[in-house]
């Protein structure tokens, strides 16, 4: 599915830019770095530092959650700068203009973007430097560059040799060249490797610096005591017991809550336990589960946004031999990255050093200055090691209240959510409801196709101007189904159910894709067809969903007979301009749902990692085996239910399924691949279960009864 | 004050006895390998050995862990188990995010310490208290059986 035809994220946050979504008005970034290299090193661009011991240090503008962008994108600076990528240090970038993803238009790291956004920009600055230093050496010599070679870090003429440390004072100082040839994929020595990840070490001894591990002198620990139910305020607080506790140092009112600040955290924490705070539970208060839905379906009769008209499906539906109607509800999720929520924060008069896990360092930046008053040039924001990210560090509530602590206390403090923090204070993945409904002509092929959903809108929260004549472009990805139907109507209608909500891995796919995934075996089960023919025959036009379709199957082996008991269910989808067809083998045991296998055909165009694309593969198998049965995020008078992994359970290893993946080798240009499995696992397991059970599973998370 | 015995030397802390060991390892002794996930003893990133066996830390009061030998992330490598489960994390690249590995790794080295080939069996009983979020469970499995043979 073309994504110029479909409103995306990139298309969206980039008129963010132009227009200034409500959160990043205003903003101005510092130019300059600060911190992340040595005084003495030579900055030959954004990304590169170049010291004269011949350390080679490349800026990497993304965080680092888990999706290897840390070995990704320096992959593709050092592919051109022709330095060994085993000796290159990695630091995070600053907020800075030069790291604005152009596909979102804000310095962001989400929406599998990353790997497409750098795909050109990092390879140029690596050549650029490169071009540089062979100037400056052929320079040194008087003789022409062309006649020069550099390689691994030393520029070469006959006899002569200069190593890229001697050079790079000089080189600094040329100007850059206005464009650069790059090398021949046939000439790639790391991009399309599978090379192993240079941060592992740090994460296999207990030294990758996370958020939570950040220590500055002085620093005090912090705990924050938030209203049960999001939204309300303290209106009273008693702090007489809490004060008196050993090492508890301060109690603050802040914007979101109480915070007590101590010595130690768990001297914080028990102190908090001590508060006894009257809150205002505000208009959140009457919140329920049954009344998010009853809104959700009462949204359905409202008009809908058009997001499709094709042909006429009312005329279409009344000649049609055969009518198919589902309708499908998906719940609330919590992102639940196993690092909780947390934040360093020292801010004093004059500067503030912030310092933690954050996925949008220009929102932080913009909250730290209109916090603190200070200017962006007077503060430093430095991005650890994320402990999972999946889109709720995108915001920074979490962020701002420990910059508001710190200018409060004057002391550098760090703030750390319990997990129970963490549930019930979350940006939720919104909950949905979608109604389909098909005509069928006397051969079963589809002539009419009805698609309406409603949901809450994360980007009417976050970004308000991009949300045009009632349509989110992020409800609304993978929206289109693939396959050949001559009359469609799709709508959608943003229902605002009072819960806050966030954009989760995969964001609107995993709404979308469950439902066409799901409702097309239904169509396929109403025409008497096997549901992998029935794709194949509708997919006539669209080559790339057809070719990972078959690849999958043909791996899994559809068609052919299983053990008693175990049955296969297949899915495709196209998302970050990556197609992906999963083939799920699932059985009961033990009256739970137990999956045993699933294969997976990828094709993301070209890689820069297949080792790190495999990692993310099977990530997003995992994390969607958690939405497809467990993943329910339920309110009872606006408390969110949940508050630890005994109620909100994630996979663990005895449920882990056997992954099997075919990857199309393609010179097409990188798709993403941190999210679109994730979205495709659901349905896949959903029409395994109806091949298994006759029950159609139209409601996640699935269940037997 | 306490004593505690850490990967082989012997540390004083200052702190309540009812203190979970977890907090007195991350911000009084500023260990921070040994990572807070959960605080109930659900999710496993908190994992430390208690004279070899694995423990939730979050969970263990620093009156549980006095006078017995404890084992971080920081000193698992000095055994001979600890270094060929990090070699086999390692071989097979198992870490993503990486926030639950130093408690997978502490589930890991305990289980072959123990049993020295695990079957999968043993793997999924062993492992079943350590969340992963980010799913490395496929890599987990096999860089167990690659560090029972040896890695």
């Amino acid at each position: 599915m073309s994504t110029l035809k479909n409103p995306t994220r990139r298309t969206f946050l980039k008129s963010s830019a132009a227009v200034g979504g409500s959160l990043v008005i205003g903003i101005s970034l510092p130019g300059g770095l600060r911190d992340a290299f040595a005084a003495t090193d030579s900055k030959m661009n954004a990304w590169i530092r170049i010291g004269s011991d011949n350390s080679i240090t490349i800026l990497c503008a993304r965080s680092e959650m888990g999706q290897g962008v840390v070995m990704a994108l320096p992959t593709l600076v050092a592919e051109e700068l022709e330095v060994d990528l085993k000796k290159v240090k990695v630091d995070f970038a600053p907020p800075g203009e030069d790291y604005i993803n152009a596909m979102l238009g804000g310095q962001i790291t989400g929406g599998s973007t990353s790997v497409r956004d750098g795909w050109d920009k990092l390879r140029e600055a690596g050549a650029k430097a490169r071009v540089m230093l062979t100037e400056a050496a052929a320079q040194k010599w008087g003789v022409s560059a062309a006649d020069c070679k550099a390689q691994n870090g030393v520029v070469t003429y006959k006899d002569k040799k200069a190593s890229y440390g001697s050079l790079a004072e000089a080189a600094s100082k040329l100007t850059p060249p206005k464009e650069v040839k790059l090398k021949d994929p046939s000439k790639w020595r790391y991009v399309g490797k599978p090379l192993k990840r240079m941060d592992t070490a740090g994460k296999i001894n207990g030294t990758a610096e996370f958020g939570i591990d950040v220590k500055l002198p002085g620093m005090l620990y912090a705990s924050l005591a938030q209203c049960p139910v999001i939204g309300g305020k303290a209106t009273a607080v008693d702090d007489a017991k809490a004060k008196g506790m050993p090492g508890v140092k301060h109690v603050v009112r802040i914007t979101d809550g109480v915070a007590v600040v101590a010595d130690s955290w768990w001297q914080a924490k028990q102190a908090r336990d001590a508060l006894n705070i009257t809150w205002d539970e505000g208009p959140g208060k009457l919140l329920s589960t049954e009344g998010v839905f009853k809104g959700l379906a009462d949204a359905m009769s409202k008009p809908a946004a058009s997001i499709k008209q094709q042909g006429n499906v009312a005329e279409a539906m009344k000649t049609a031999a055969k009518k198919v109607e589902a309708t499908y509800e998906m719940p609330f999720l919590s992102h639940s990255p196993l690092e909780p929520m947390n934040f360093t924060a020292d801010v004093r008069k004059d500067s503030a050093l912030l310092i933690g896990s954050i996925q949008f360092q220009q929102l932080a930046m913009g909250m730290a200055s209109a916090i603190t008053g200070l200017k962006p040039e007077q503060i430093t924001i430095k991005t650890t090691y994320l402990g999972g990210g999946f889109g709720r560090r995108i915001d920074c509530d979490y962020f701002a209240q420990a910059v508001e602590i710190s200018k409060m206390i004057g002391k550098p403090v760090k703030l750390v959510w319990t997990r129970e923090d963490d549930m019930t204070h979350d940006f939720y993945r919104p909950a949905s409801l979608t109604r389909m409904a098909a005509g069928l002509d006397a051969s079963g092929k589809p002539v009419a196709l009805d698609f309406k959903m409603s949901s809450p809108s994360v980007t009417a929260r976050l970004f308000p101007p991009l949300v045009k004549d009632g349509v989110d472009p992020l409800m609304t990805e993978a929206i289109l189904v693939p396959y050949d139907i001559p009359n469609q109507s799709v709508g959608t209608v943003i229902h605002d159910t009072g819960l806050r909500v966030g954009y989760l891995r995969s964001v609107s796919h995993a709404l979308n894709v469950f439902a066409n995934e799901s409702f097309i075996d239904e169509m396929s089960a109403a025409a008497g067809k096997d549901p992998y023919e029935y794709r194949l025959s509708l997919l006539q036009k669209q080559p790339r969903f057809a070719n990972v379709l078959k690849l999958a199957a043909q791996k899994a082996g559809w068609g052919k007979p299983l053990p008693k008991g175990r049955a296969r269910g297949i899915a495709v989808m196209e998302g970050y301009e990556t197609y992906m067809a999963q083939v799920v083998e699932a059985s009961v045991v033990n009256g739970q749902i137990k999956v045993h296998r699933v294969v997976v055909a990828t094709d993301l165009g070209r890689m820069v990692n297949p080792n790190i694309v495999e990692q993310q593969i099977e990530s997003n198998i995992i994390f969607g085996l958690q939405v497809a049965l467990y993943g329910n995020i339920t309110l009872k008078d606006g408390r969110v239910q949940q508050t630890n992994f005994h109620q909100y359970q994630l996979p663990r290893m005895p449920e882990t399924p056997k992954i099997e993946m075919i990857i199309v080798k393609s010179t097409e240009k990188p798709g993403g691949i941190g999210e679109p499995g994730m979205a495709l696992f659901s349905p896949a397991l959903a029409n395994a279960l109806f091949a298994l059970t006759g029950k159609r599973q139209r409601k996640m998370p699935f269940t037997l009864a | 004050m306490a004593s505690l015995s850490i990967n082989g030397k012997t540390l004083e802390v200052n702190a309540d006895a009812n203190t979970p060991l977890l907090w007195v390892i991350r911000d009084s002794l500023g260990m921070t390998g040994t990572k807070f996930g959960c605080g109930a003893a659900l999710c496993g990133a908190c994992t430390v050995h208690l004279d070899g066996k694995p423990i939730r830390s979050c969970s263990t009061p620093l009156s549980a862990a006095a006078g017995k030998k404890i084992t971080t992330i920081e000193g698992v490598g000095s055994s001979d188990v600890g270094k060929r489960v990090q070699a086999a994390w390692a071989s097979v690249d198992v870490p993503q995010c990486g926030y639950c590995q130093s408690g997978q790794i502490m589930a890991a080295t305990a289980l072959l310490t123990e049993k020295p080939k695990p079957t999968d069996a043993d793997i999924d009983a062993a492992m079943a208290g350590n969340i992963c979020r980010c799913g490395t469970y496929p890599r987990i499995r096999a860089a167990i059986h690659k560090a029972a043979k040896g890695a």
